[in-house]
Order: structure tokens, then sequence, then C-alpha cells
């Protein structure tokens, strides 16, 4: 019984803690992106803009909550939904500090990757469903984006699972006492870093969205919370991505003198300031560049990394 | 890929420059003064309305935005019977300006004419007459014009011989 209340505070913990992270980096990222475009940003509302956040939420649930009539009903209201759904099922597995995690599977990462290939349906149908042809074209580059870089992202993390010899999160990051596994796994950690923005869809890699030319992509015909539910959904997968960079290459919880939850935070807050970082800065590749460089560069990349890593693995042993 | 991470470092960087934003409504920006904003009708240095209801600003308007009615009062002197510029559908261009023959009709560094109402936008000519002489401090039309109006004969405006005699031999 007691058991049970502890999972159940756990789990409201950690989802009211990430979509309280993912609300406030709308306010963090606009911020950012302004420091580093030498303006203020959103800087009127509360103290430094922080009711900003609360004042877009408001925004949000006040807009008319439009289903258009020629799209598919049922698949564009469900579509917004699995975005969500998958992204905070893929939090149930990460290990935020020793004894802090929701359920510490043994196949922890599989699990991750497993949902975040489902993720992407979200898109794809609701380019679909939206009947238009922008969302259309969004869903399809969705489609060709994931496959991709769908492929070196899984491969480019077995370098990681072999030197922990486990899936499971916390033995990685158990596994990382010594030397966090950047260090072996450099060429690992950066295609996964590339793989992670192709799959929050972020820029550079927004093709999905690409608002200079697809006025918004995939979700083109949304509006109100289902809009909203992308939107969080983004940001949930970009504190996601983060979490599993510091956890899988920069030893998660593990420093010195200060708690480690919160050298766990520190880390994820560093990525997701890289993330915005590389937003503020790099311009957007064609699908088809993309496609290229996934399949003739990043892929025989991972494979060569997984070799190497391998046979080091088994001579070591 | 090294330009990759050259731009994501010059970019970084730019969190140690000074921001451009200028916070408007609690830091005014500096406006020249020959900036174009509000309309208005200026007076020479003795006080009496520039204007001379000559119809060329209204003319050179792009968008009709200004109506006027000439008349005259009884020493000769011309000046509008009304003036009307209607803002809500002028484009701050400055033609009016460029055309005015007299300096009257003058642009301002002064953008704020924000109203709730689209009536309010219209201005008659008491809204648009300013106390002092604009831009142009020492400038009077009539002083160098040589025109007869009240109170100045022919051969009295500044820089203006008196009227030849025809009938006189003399130089």
């Amino acid at each position: 019984m007691r058991e049970t209340i502890i999972h159940i505070v756990t789990v409201l913990v950690v989802l009211f803690v990430v979509l309280n992270i993912a609300a406030g980096l709308i306010w963090v990222e606009r911020r950012l992106l302004a420091l580093w475009q030498d303006r203020y940003g959103p800087n009127r509302v509360g103290p430094f803009g922080l009711l900003q956040v609360a004042a877009d939420t408001i925004k949000l649930f006040f807009k008319e909550d439009w289903v258009p009539p020629f799209a598919d009903k049922w698949v564009f209201i469900l579509a917004p939904g699995i975005v969500m759904l998958t992204v905070l099922m893929s939090f149930t597995v990460l290990t935020f500090a020793p004894g802090i995690a929701i359920a510490d599977l043994n196949i922890g990462l599989l699990f991750v990757l497993a949902m975040s290939s489902l993720g992407v349906y979200s898109v794809v149908l609701g380019g679909w469903a939206s009947d238009n042809k922008y969302a259309l074209l969004g869903g399809l580059r969705a489609a060709a984006q994931m496959l991709s870089y769908e492929v070196f992202m899984g491969l480019s993390l077995m370098g990681v699972v072999l030197m922990a010899g486990s899936f499971s999160m916390s033995a990685i990051v158990e596994a990382q006492r010594k030397m966090w596994f950047v260090v072996p796994q450099f060429l690992g950690f950066v295609l996964f870093l590339i793989a992670g923005v192709a799959e929050t869809r972020r820029l550079p890699f927004d093709i999905p969205e690409a608002e200079s030319e697809l006025v918004a992509g995939f979700h083109s015909e949304y509006s109100g919370m289902k809009f909203g539910m992308f939107f969080v959904g983004e940001y949930v997968g970009v504190v996601l991505i983060s979490a599993l960079i510091s956890i899988l290459f920069f030893g998660g919880w593990l420093g010195p003198v200060l708690p480690p939850i919160v050298w766990f935070l520190i880390k994820m807050f560093f990525f997701i300031g890289f993330f915005i970082l590389l937003r503020a800065a790099l311009p957007r590749p064609r699908f088809d560049q993309l496609m290229d460089w996934g399949w003739k560069l990043m892929l025989p990349l991972a494979l060569a990394n997984l070799l190497v890593t391998g046979a080091i693995v088994l001579a070591v042993r | 890929m090294l330009s990759v991470i050259r731009t994501l470092w010059h970019i970084f960087l730019h969190a140690f420059h000074p921001r451009v934003t200028v916070q408007y409504p609690d830091e005014k920006p500096y406006l020249a003064p020959r900036y174009r904003g509000r309309i208005i009708l200026s007076r020479d240095p003795d006080g009496g309305e520039r204007c001379v209801a000559c119809y060329l600003c209204a003319v050179a308007c792009p968008v009709d935005c200004i109506s006027l009615q000439a008349t005259e009062d009884e020493t000769g002197r011309r000046y509008p019977e009304f003036f009307r510029i209607n803002f809500s559908r002028c484009i701050f261009c400055g033609y009016c300006e460029e055309a005015c023959p007299t300096y009257a009709i003058q642009l301002t560094p002064d953008f704020e004419i924000c109203e709730y109402n689209r009536q309010n936008l219209v201005y008659e000519k008491e809204d648009l007459l300013i106390s002092g002489p604009g831009k142009y401090p020492d400038y009077s039309f009539w002083r160098v014009a040589g025109v007869e109006i009240g109170g100045k004969g022919k051969g009295e405006s500044e820089r203006e011989d008196p009227p030849a005699d025809l009938r006189s031999l003399m130089p």
C-alpha cells in the first residue's frame, strides 16, 4: 500500500515538474533567443516577463478550438495527444537521481527509443488528417526525416549500451563513475545530439514545420490547445533529449558536493540551453540533404563507432 | 562542420553584446528634427499665419488627405478659411512640406497621435496651427514677397528696391 502511494506521488511529481519545465521553456527560449539576438524578449508580463507563460496558456485556452470540416476528425483530434503521450511515457524510465525514477526498466533505453519512434506518428497523422497540402508536405517530410535519423539514433547509443553492459538508465549512469561516456563515446555523443535535434523536430531540423516554407507544416490547421499540445510536446521532447544526453553521456546525477538531483538538473539545463543556441545560430537544411547526411555519413559513422567499441570492449574483457 | 561550431560560438558571444532594443514607452528614442511625423501649420516671426492657401500641398498630397479653402482678409493677405488634414489617410510622405512655398506646413518628430475614434484623427486648422515658426525661425514670406498687402506697400519688402518710375529718364 505504502509503495503504491509512493509510486503515485512520484508519477505526479515527475509529471508536474516535467510539464512545468516544458512550459517554462517557452519563456526561457524566447529570452535566450532574444539575448543572442541582442534583444530583450518578453519582459513585460510579471517579473522578467515570467508570467508570459501564463498569459500564453490563457490565450491558448480561449482560442477557438477548431476542427476543419474537411479534416479526418478523429485522427485530427488524436494526433496531438500521441506526441504528448509518447514523450511523457519516455520519462517513466528516466532515472533522475538514485531512487527517483518511476520505473527503472532493464530495457529503459530501448523503451525510450521505441516511444520516440512512435512519436513521429503524431506528426505524420496530424499532417495527413489535416487534408491540407502544406500539412501533408510537413507530414511527408516528417516521415522522410524519421527514416533518416531513427536508424543512426539507435545505433549511436549502442556504444554506450556496450560499455555499460545494460539498457537500464541507472546501470548506465553507475557505469560512468570512473569516466563520463562522452570521452570514449564522443562520436556517439555527436551523432546522438544530431539525431536528438532531428527527433524533437527543432531548428535546424524543423523540416516538417518549416514556417518559412510550409506555413506551419504539419500543424498548419491546428489551433487552440491542440496546437498547444504540439507546442508543449516539442518542449517536453527537448527536455527528454537533454535529460537523455546528460544521463547517457555526462554521468547523469554523478558529481561532487551538490545533491544528485541538482547535478542532473544542471546538466539537463545546459543541454536545453544548447538546443536553444542551435536554434539561434543554424539555418535549416533541405530534407533531402538531411536524408543524404543521415544515410551516407551518419549511419556509416555510427556503424563504425559500434564496431570499434564492440571490438575494444571484447578485447578488454 | 568547423563553420557550424564557429557560428555557434559567435552567436553565443552575442550574450555579452549590448542590446539594441529601445524600450519605447519607458525610453523615448531620439528622432531627428526632420523626422516626418505629425503635421503642423507654423506662424511667421510676427505671429501671423504663414499659410497663403495656395493649394500646392493639397495638390502634392498623394492620398488627398489635405483640404482647405482660400480666402483673403481686408488688406489682401491670403489665408485659409479652413484647413483640414485627415491623419487617418496621411502617409507622412512629406510632399506637402516640400511643395509649400512659405514653409507654413511642416512635419514634426511627434508620432504619438493614436486615437480610439477614427473621426478624432481629422485635424482642423486650430489643431494644426502652432504658436511658433517651426524649423525656420527667421523666415517670413510676406516680408520678402514683392506683393502689396496691408501695412506694406510696393518696394518695401526686404532686399527689394523701390519701384522704378516708368516716366522718369533717370537711372
